[in-house]
């Protein structure tokens, strides 16, 4: 990672207006989109967005022709171009025919996209920017930090000092006078423009209209007072039906700023007449820049299923820690890195891809159902075969790859480590490590790994048999989870035993864009668990549960070994993890509750795969109700604790805050318990909590359930 | 569910949505009921025949000329010809809606005529008339029902004109109107 860019994480992270101002409206944000969305259901909403967009997207060229077809029957001139520049010149030479000397703008990511301002300027035009965050940036000369609110990242007093700076002097930070202001400096330059430019939120192929929407009224006046509007849509704003525009005008306010509706929507068809009586000269350029070709790339053609409502931004745990100027100039967050990979260049996003935890909580409030993280990890992938795997990368897979080489080391870790570990923990390393126990600490390398420990259980024997799937914490971290899963399916007659050839699910391999070698994980994964003749392969770790469900089958494909798939699908359909299996159980009347249970109150940490990839959340907290336990729930249980797999290692800098704000709210519960699904999540926030020297105890659930149970 | 309650559960509706986004809302049973309340509210927010004090109405099917005579007369200031200067320097602008939307508080206009945008853009009051039989419970419901062959701007405004723009924090009147008044006429015609 370059200087300049971790210097640009910690300028963010060092700014208390940023991370403040982010990390308050992050929670009022979740607050108030899940009231706009009341009674609406969300997942049939957005299956339809997806599926009008996706349509969308297969026939560019056929929609655009129809839109130019039909718009152009209404008098509009629409201008077709792949060529940003094009889209550049074609404004500047009809403003210089038309002798405009001012423009109106209102908000438009996608003149933002091609840098449109600075070439007008250049030619001598004044161009007035109106939606006020954007004006503010203009006159600050900033560029947009969020697709949406592209001043979050200032104060009110930052703002009064540019408006008195650049416009007037005098300017005091109190937000409605600051709005006052701005109408009575703007209201002339609307008045004055000779041509208004809007972007468009939709636009309809079967009638030529643009939908803008606007919650300060300036497109209303940008397309009614200049006699000349010009409009920039980018491609992905088609779409075939004019009542295809109905489920997005419905998501987008809600998902945008929490309103039902934005206050103003204009549905534009054609030239209207001035207010001189002459028609309105209308220009619609459609704009592909890469659109079209991304459309034809199997894996990216689902981000033009954007309707850019910014909410992947507005959950994203990184996002609110460093804001958007880290990710770049135009596009931010999520679903920027994507647009900035395919509209500047793929290695433009090399270093922002980084900032992606995994966590997926951008994937489940995404109106256009775009799984941002799957997309990010395939630009992971690609940069990793354009650019080649860094060294110590490489070198890094061949010891995890090689199981009785890694075994050796972590033992030899494990003795190495004695100075430094005390009751389980290892608080401190040395020097070049050091930031790996800043703000956690690491557990201890147990000393004899799970694989051996199993040989000493003493198990009945049983008909039915698991096959329990260990992965590298619980073998060498935490074995005495693996002992916990024993002991319970042991309970309800179920033998486990632990395949040999088992090895690393490949998580991190595929995590840093190296497919080939989490394919051959898979690979040899696949082979060991089916080649035991077992009733269930379980696992208590969501990462590797995910892995063998999931992603075994997704890397395999994604490298083309398709004659392996069936092997890996079969695999899938036997997986099942911890918690999910004991319920089961619970339910088949196998396992039973100890009477008279000394009733508790736990909390409970939702793991990022766990809830929304394996959507398990509520099994773990039904089965410790069941047990008399009580659940005190945190606030943004379901938040990412920062672990990350490597994440934190790599980027501590952002992990050490998010993992703060976990165990503040952890803490906030006053319970004793905290319980978890996932080894990685105890290893981080069982270390944050003893680094803090609390008494919560943190378990994994199948340690607290094992104990529960007759 | 008899006409009459469902009708006054879709007035609540849309009377609660719109405002909880800050527009305010009255209803009248006739026009005639109508234009008086316009009336005294247009004395009330002091318009007269002073620069910065005039009203603008836009060309709007529920008068006629002898209405218009008899507004002009009652209130000095009140200006049926609508120009651009007169509506940037107007305080109040009165227009007739389309359309109403139950469940977002939504009044939809077909708009291409200049002047109907002009009221309900540039003045710091907006007052809106719709007739109560105009009411739709929904966006879809609307969409439905126009047309963008024959009208070439459509207008959706929900409540005033409003920004977060600076700290998140909601401001009512940005480059629209500051306020809203919704006037919903119960013997009106729907206009479309
Ligand atoms: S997966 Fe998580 S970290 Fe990555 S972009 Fe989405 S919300 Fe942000
Ligand atoms: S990716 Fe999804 S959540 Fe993000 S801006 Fe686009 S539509 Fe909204």
């Amino acid at each position: 990672m370059k200087q300049e860019f971790k210097q640009s994480i910690l300028d963010a992270l060092a700014n208390p207006n940023l991370t403040g101002a982010l990390g308050n409206f992050s929670v009022a944000y979740r607050a108030g989109r899940a009231k706009a969305y009341e009674g609406v259901d969300f997942e049939a909403l957005r299956d339809q967005i997806a599926e009008i967009k996706s349509s969308a997207s297969s026939q560019f060229d056929v929609l655009a022709e129809r839109f130019s077809q039909a718009a152009e029957a209404q008098g509009t001139k629409v201008f077709r171009t792949n060529d940003p520049q094009a889209v550049k010149d074609y404004i500047l030479r009809l403003a210089q025919d038309r002798g405009v000397k001012r423009i109106a703008k209102s908000k438009s990511m996608a003149t933002e996209e091609i840098h449109l301002n600075k070439h007008l300027e250049k030619a001598g035009i004044d161009v007035q920017e109106t939606d006020l965050g954007e004006w503010i940036i203009q006159l600050a000369g900033q560029t947009p930090s969020h697709m949406v609110m592209p001043a979050i990242h200032m104060t009110k007093e930052e703002v009064a000092d540019v408006f008195s700076n650049k416009v007037e002097d005098g300017q005091k930070p109190d937000i409605p006078k600051l709005v006052k202001f701005a109408r009575g400096k703007l209201r002339p330059m609307f008045l004055s423009a000779e041509m208004g430019i809007s972007g468009a939120n939709i636009a309809v192929a079967e009638t030529g209209s643009i939908v803008i929407v606007t919650n300060e009224g300036n497109a209303r006046l940008v397309t009614t007072l200049p006699k000349i509007h010009v409009a920039i849509v980018g491609l992905e704003k088609l779409v075939e039906h004019f009542q295809d525009i109905a489920p997005i005008l419905i998501a987008l306010p809600k998902s945008a700023t929490a309103q039902l509706l934005t206050s103003y929507v204009s549905i534009i068809s054609g030239p209207v007449p001035n207010t001189d009586g002459s028609a309105k000269e209308l220009h619609v350029i459609l704009m592909d820049n890469r659109r079209n070709e991304m459309s034809h790339d199997p894996r990216f053609k689902q981000a033009l299923q954007c309707i850019r409502c910014a909410s992947c931004l507005n959950v994203c745990p990184v996002f609110r820690l460093v804001g958007g100027h880290v990710f770049g100039k135009v596009y931010t967050g999520g679903i920027g890195t994507i647009l900035t990979a395919w509209f500047s260049a793929l290695k433009e996003s090399d270093e922002i891809q980084s900032l992606c935890i995994q966590c997926g909580n951008c994937k489940d409030v995404c109106p256009g159902k775009i799984d941002i993280p799957d997309l990010i990890l395939e630009l992971r992938r690609r940069l990793a075969v354009e650019q080649g795997q860094p060294l110590i990368q490489k070198a890094i897979f061949s010891v995890v790859n090689n199981r009785r080489l890694f075994h050796t080391m972590m033992r030899a870790a494990s003795i190495g480590q004695k100075p430094f570990a005390k009751q389980g923990f290892i608080r401190h390393l040395p020097l070049f490590l050091s930031n790996m126990t800043e703000n956690r600490s690491l557990p201890a390398i147990a000393d004899v790994p799970f694989r051996d420990r199993i040989k000493q259980i003493e198990q009945p024997k049983c008909t039915e048999k698991a096959a329990f799937y260990g992965g590298c914490l619980i073998d060498f971290a935490y074995p005495g989870m693996g002992e916990s899963v024993v002991k319970v399916l042991n309970k309800a007659g179920i033998e486990v035993i632990f395949p040999e050839g088992q090895t690393c699910c490949g998580a991190p391999a595929r995590y840093s864009g190296a497919y080939e070698v989490a394919a051959q994980n898979g690979a040899d994964n696949i082979k060991a668990l089916l080649g035991e003749d077992v009733d269930y392969i379980v696992s208590a770790c969501p990462t590797c549960t995910v892995a063998l469900k999931h992603d075994f089958i997704a890397n395999l494909e994604s490298v083309g070994r398709t004659e392996e798939l069936p092997a890996a699908r079969r695999l899938a359909e036997k997986v099942v993890d911890f918690s999910t299996l004991a319920s089961q159980l619970v339910e088949q009347g196998r396992l039973k509750f100890k009477a008279g249970i000394e009733p508790m109150k736990f909390t409970y940490h939702d793991s990022c795969h766990f809830k929304r990839t394996l959507h398990a959340d509520q099994t773990p907290r039904k089965l410790m109700k069941q047990a008399g336990y009580e659940v005190v729930e945190m606030e943004e249980a379901d938040m990412c604790c920062g672990m990350g797999g490597s994440y934190s290692i790599k980027l501590p800098e952002i992990s050490a805050p998010i993992l703060e704000r976990k165990l503040v709210n952890i803490e906030k519960t006053g319970v004793p318990l905290l319980l978890i699904d996932c080894p990685g999540c105890v290893m981080q926030i069982g270390g944050g909590l003893d680094k803090r020297a609390s008494n919560i105890k943190v378990e994994h659930t199948a340690q607290r359930l094992a104990e529960c149970l007759e | 569910m008899n006409a009459i309650l469902e009708s006054s559960q879709v007035f609540e509706s849309f009377r609660t949505r719109a405002e909880a986004v800050s527009a305010q809302v009255e209803r009248v049973a006739t026009s005639e009921l109508a234009l008086e309340l316009i009336i005294s509210k247009l004395h009330l927010e002091g318009v007269r025949d002073e620069a910065h004090c005039y009203a603008v109405w836009a060309e709007c099917p529920m008068i006629g000329t002898p209405e218009k005579k008899r507004l002009e007369a009652a209130v000095p200031g009140l200006k049926f010809d609508v120009t651009r200067e007169l509506a940037a320097d107007a305080k109040v602008g009165v227009s007739q809606m389309d359309w109403a939307l139950a469940n977002t508080g939504t009044l939809v206009q077909r708009a291409d005529e200049v002047d109907r945008r002009l009221v309900s853009t540039l003045p710091l009051l907006h007052i809106a008339l719709v007739a109560t039989a105009a009411l739709l419970p929904d966006l879809p419901s609307v969409l439905a029902r126009i047309d963008p062959a024959k009208s070439k701007y459509f207008s959706f405004i929900t409540g005033p004109s409003r920004t977060a723009d600076i700290e998140r924090v909601l401001t009512i009147g940005v480059h629209g109107p500051e306020r809203l008044l919704i006037v919903l006429v119960d013997d009106l015609e729907v206009t479309a």
